[in-house]
């Protein structure tokens, strides 16, 4: 591992009646992307916020490039932030946003606009330097928010959900223009969002944050296909929840059964014995749907469903099945075959999926008594 | 169809000039018809009983008198300091109820600052006058301090008058500053900050450029206010005030020179309307844009 370019170290803020950031410990490497994803509400603005200055941690110390920020007012950090809105000055020219921070460090005139000129092409804006901050689209404003950032060539790059604003088709270019981005300036970026796909696309790590504590610390292959609390495993990608009790361990794999007596297989995370309550998560992907039983890969134990409807979302496509005897929903992948482009509601079905790719979780309090 | 049209259309019309009415008739009335009718008198001179020729000997004797002209540069300056003190003091009082009070708080400040407005400007005066005169509250106090030996008079001198004139003025100044920097996004603040501005750099180009209309319209506002004040000057600043309005008063009222104080009054009206016009143009602000913020 290179040399961590942020180390938070047992994080703590409370606000007059919650925690807002529960003695929260982790470190960045230099270099990379870190992404904190969660609901809204979960402490991830607030920690950024302490990251950038603006609030003082109740305990714990942050740490920026090796050096402990504890007393260092936001305009002394090595740090600079792209905000939710972007924060443009709408008084000033493209070229003055950029070199607005220059000019702070004193830099002279003709320094600071060869530098915000470079910036700019860098990030595609060349000869926009004279235009009004009002005169750009969207996506460029996103570009002078973070070449204004850039330019200063700070340790840590704070971005605070900076493309929630934008339409969905923008965003979709956005996410590998900020990629592509971050892996040319090689700058450490930390990036917050309640979107998990872009915490996905984008990351080489991601926390999910959850009152305040990180739920898991991972890839986001890691976070997708080995989630280890039931919080990541609903907040990350879809899932198909099934609440029950253990009938029987066997081994790595349990059997878990639903109050009203459906049966599943899921490989046990954590310790769980039988009797416990229970979250199993099964990927609409890792299920396998066939017209009959037959069809089904050997070795999986087999389910009856009936199509409720068909969700056609070009390679999204999924089907909404319930399952037979207890009318519980179950979605599953479509394949890109065609295989089942005719697939008609109240058609019968049968389903698989293998057991080791599904997961079980011992339930959270007060989880266990809500279906899917 | 046609014929429906222009009807409408002159319905829509002749409501609009219903609607205006009130409005211009009260411009018409009790402004343009005084201006010029002391437009007219100001341009003559009483050469015999009920005699008059047109002349322009009301201007000259402005002219040549250095009494008036050394009022009439006096009253300009005085106003100029006297507004520049009330956006010292105001931008500070502003920023306190835009930015840092919270809810009930910033109007319970507004409210502090509106209070004063209750009472009459000419009881509001007196008030000062109890507090500052020989034998008021203040030099009693300083007596008693031992800052002074003997009651000093506060009253008469050019820093009461400023004094009396900024608090006067202080809400006109505070209502347009407050809704600008209401406006003003934090999060543009927090970018200056976090991009390395210190305090007196994000003051300087985020949000007085960002207030300047707000500036501009609660300076003009002041500015003409101030000007134009007769209460204030007259009785805080005793004989020593040397106010212009005090000049037109006397012209009018004491000399009953209509001709005099007529030229007098547009004199006043094209310094502040001059005074303004170089104001806006050393701010670049366009009146249009400065009014709407008002």
């Amino acid at each position: 591992m290179s040399a961590a370019d942020l180390v938070a170290d047992a994080v703590v803020k409370r606000f007059a009646d919650h925690v807002a950031v529960d003695s929260l410990s982790f470190s960045v490497e230099r270099g990379s992307f870190f992404s904190i994803l969660g609901p809204s509400g979960c402490g991830k603005t607030t920690l950024l916020r302490m990251i950038a200055g603006f609030i003082q941690p109740d305990g714990g110390d942050i740490a920026i490039g090796g050096r402990s920020m504890r007393g260092v007012a936001p305009n002394r950090r090595p740090v600079n932030m792209v905000f939710q809105q972007l924060a443009l000055f709408p008084m000033m020219s493209v070229g003055e946003n950029v070199a607005f921070g220059l000019a702070r460090r004193g830099i002279s005139r003709v320094e600071r606009a060869r530098r915000s000129n470079a910036m700019l092409e860098r990030v595609g804006l060349g000869g926009a330097a004279h235009k009004r901050v009002d005169e750009l689209s969207g996506g460029q404003r996103q570009r002078v928010a973070i070449a204004r950032s850039l330019v200063l060539e700070p340790t840590l790059l704070l971005l605070d959900e900076p493309l929630g604003a934008l339409d969905l088709k923008l965003r979709e270019h956005m996410k590998i223009e900020l990629k592509q981005l971050q892996a040319d300036f090689g700058t450490t970026f930390v990036y917050i969002t309640h979107d998990q796909s872009e915490a996905l696309v984008l990351s080489d790590h991601v926390g999910v944050m959850s009152h305040g504590r990180f739920e898991q610390l991972g890839t986001p292959q890691d976070l997708y296909y080995r989630p280890q609390t039931p919080f990541v495993a609903s907040f990350v990608g879809a899932n198909n929840r099934i609440v029950g009790r253990t009938a029987h361990t066997d081994g790595a794999i349990a059997e878990v059964a639903t109050a009203d007596g459906w049966v599943v297989h899921a490989l046990k995370s954590g310790t769980i014995d039988a009797g416990d309550a229970v979250e199993v998560f099964v990927r609409p992907e890792v299920a396998t749907l066939a017209r009959s039983a037959a069809e089904l890969p050997a070795g999986q134990p087999r389910h009856a469903g009936e199509v409720q409807s068909v969700l056609f979302d070009g390679a999204n496509s999924a089907v909404l099945l319930q399952e037979e005897r207890t009318r519980r929903e179950f979605r599953i992948a479509l394949p890109q075959t065609g295989q089942f482009s005719d697939l008609r509601p109240q058609e019968k079905v049968a389903f698989s999926f293998d057991p080791s790719r599904a997961v079980c979780f011992a339930a959270r309090a007060g989880a266990a008594g809500q279906d899917a | 169809m046609l014929k429906a049209a222009s009807d409408s259309r002159w319905h829509g019309r002749l409501a609009l000039g219903l609607l205006l009415a009130p409005a211009l008739l009260w411009l018409g009335a009790l402004i343009v018809l005084p201006h010029v009718d002391l437009a007219v008198l100001s341009f003559r001179e009483r050469v015999g009983p009920r005699e008059y020729v047109a002349s322009l000997a009301q201007y000259r004797t402005f002219f040549a008198e250095p009494l008036y002209w050394h009022v009439f540069v006096r009253t300009a300056v005085m106003s100029v300091i006297a507004t520049f003190l009330t956006l010292l003091l105001a931008l500070p009082i502003a920023w306190i109820i835009a930015k840092l009070a919270r809810g009930r708080a910033g109007s319970l400040l507004f409210i502090v600052c509106l209070i004063p407005f209750w009472v009459s400007e000419t009881v509001r005066t007196l008030g000062w006058m109890i507090l500052l005169r020989e034998s008021g509250v203040l030099p009693a106090l300083l007596v008693k301090l031992g800052i002074t030996a003997v009651p000093v008079e506060l009253l008469y001198r050019d820093a009461t008058i400023l004094v009396g004139l900024v608090y006067t003025s202080l809400l006109f100044m505070v209502v347009p500053l407050v809704s600008s920097l209401e406006s003003l996004d934090n999060s543009l603040i927090e970018a200056a900050y976090d991009l390395g501005a210190g305090g007196f750099s994000i003051l300087r180009s985020i949000v007085i450029p960002h207030a300047a209309p707000g500036i501009t319209a609660g300076c003009i506002v002041v500015f003409m206010l101030t000007l134009g004040n007769y209460l204030t000057p007259t009785l805080l600043g005793g004989k020593n005030s040397q106010w212009f309005t005090e000049q037109i008063y006397t012209q009018f009222i004491t000399r009953f020179n209509w001709e005099q104080g007529a030229a007098f009054g547009f004199l006043l009206l094209a310094l502040s309307t001059a005074l303004v016009i170089l104001g806006l143009r050393l701010s670049g602000q366009r009146f249009g844009d400065v009014m709407s913020r008002t």
